[in-house]
């Protein structure tokens, strides 16, 4: 599936996980995880690679459907008009 | 920029939990270093708070209120000139307006400047004739009307659907989920400022609030556009964010390209979520309360309004501002030597004796 992420691009993201959204002017808080995949849809990554450097930076123990996950949280990004 | 000294008079010192825009005028020029020049605060009352904020003022006067009319406030006018020596005529409400563009003209032939928009442009402004820009490129505005009758409620209703918004001519605003509703809020606008009322659709979406002045041959100077992130209980703004979205600074601009409009102004536009579209929901001909964000995050759009007054030169366009921005207000208590209110309750007159660097 190709995603639009322009929107993402001008997203400020501090290593807090505190995230402003300067077209909006929405501010929003995302775990580690979270923070993980958004930096990595804003840098151009593809779903695909955005869950492997989810399962690089935190090491999963087994049972986890990253995939999914990142799916699930993609779509909400894409509740929030952030990608298209 | 070059130095400028010369004496200012600001209304709209009501800095209360629904503030006028005088303070923030005030605190914006305060901001910028090459301000030389001194600070008069002008209001309706003794105990409006920006006369007794340290540091603000170098004086300040009690008005007659609008409704007194224009020779009244010409009068107060020439005494505060009288005792303070004002270059600069700088109103902040709505309802000085057209007094003060009234009387502009004649300030100007003694020295004082202001920097207003023409009558014309005004009325075409205002809440009951807001839905005649629709005509003008690049700006939307909610299917509205203004209506005189109550009977016109129930074929309005047929018309924008439930909800729908009813309107003061002035002020206020209200989004009515039923027909009794509208017919109440009707009633009570009416009531509270005459007619016309003004029945609007409701946009459901996101409300954004951009301060601009314009320069009265249809260009922009300057605009600064942000999100209210809270709101007090009468809707007014607590605390916002400057935001970056140049289709809110675009459709800013048509509005005032539109209107020709001179002098400062404040466009509420509101988001649609359904379709994303922009529409301009209101206009406020005068800087907003919130406007000493635009000098915290780097457009001090006060100082350009001076600076115009003055006939003097701004960039343009002007520095750009950060977005992500913030303000939130306080409610504090100010402890006040009771000469100040001595003075402006016996006198209607404030002079300050300390001097701003």
């Amino acid at each position: 599936m190709t995603l639009d992420t322009s929107r993402l691009r001008d997203l400020a993201l501090s290593d807090t996980g505190f995230v402003f959204d300067p077209y909006s002017g929405h501010t929003f808080t995302v775990n580690p995880s979270g923070l993980t995949i958004l930096r990595a849809l804003k840098q151009g990554a593809s779903m695909e690679e955005a869950v492997q450097q989810v399962q690089d930076e935190f090491e999963p123990e087994g049972g986890e459907d990253i995939a999914r996950d990142v799916s699930d949280y993609v779509a909400m990004l894409r509740t929030l008009g952030l990608v298209r | 920029m070059d130095p400028v000294a010369c004496t200012v008079a600001i209304t709209g010192m009501n800095a209360t939990d629904n503030p006028a825009p005088g303070v923030a005028v005030a605190r914006a020029l305060r901001d910028e270093p090459s301000f030389r020049g001194k600070v008069i605060g002008l209001g309706y009352n003794a105990l409006d708070p920006g006369f007794y904020a340290s540091g603000l003022l170098d004086g300040g006067a009690i008005l007659p209120y609008p409704s007194a009319g224009r020779d009244a406030l010409r009068k107060h006018l020439l005494e505060v000139r009288e005792a303070f020596g004002i270059d600069v005529f700088l109103p902040t409400l709505d309802s000085e307006l057209r007094g003060a563009i009234a009387l502009s003209e004649e300030l100007e032939s003694i020295g004082i400047r202001t920097f207003l928009p023409t009558l014309e442009s005004l009325e075409r402004s205002s809440k009951p004739r807001l839905h005649e820009l629709n005509r003008a490129p690049g700006v939307s505005v909610p299917d509205s009307e203004p209506i005189t009758s109550a009977d016109a409620i129930p074929r309005a209703i047929r018309k924008y659907g439930l909800p729908i918004v009813v309107k003061g001519p002035y002020y206020g605003g209200e989004v009515a989920h039923g027909e009794a509703d509208a017919l109440a809020a009707f009633h009570r606008f009416l009531a509270m400022w005459g007619g016309p009322v003004v029945v609007q659709r409701f946009v459901a979406g996101e409300e954004y609030n951009i301060a601009a002045i314009g320069d009265g041959h249809g260009g922009m100077v300057g605009a600064v556009a942000m999100r209210k992130m809270a709101l007090t209980d009468k809707g007014k703004g607590w605390s916002g964010i400057t935001v970056d979205n140049p289709a809110l600074i675009e459709l800013t601009a048509a509005v005032v390209k539109a209107l020709q409009w001179r002098g400062p102004l404040e466009v509420e536009v509101l988001r649609e979520s359904s379709s994303g579209e922009l529409f301009v929901a209101e206009i406020n001909p005068r800087f907003p309360a919130w406007i000493y964000l635009s000098a915290g995050a780097g457009q001090n759009l006060p100082w350009a309004a001076l600076r115009l007054a003055l006939g003097l030169e701004v960039p343009r366009p002007l520095p750009a501002y950060r977005p992500g921005t913030m303000f939130v207000r306080i409610s504090l208590d100010q402890i006040c030597d009771l000469r100040t209110y001595e003075q402006l309750s016996a006198r209607g007159l404030l002079a300050h004796e300390e001097e701003h660097a």
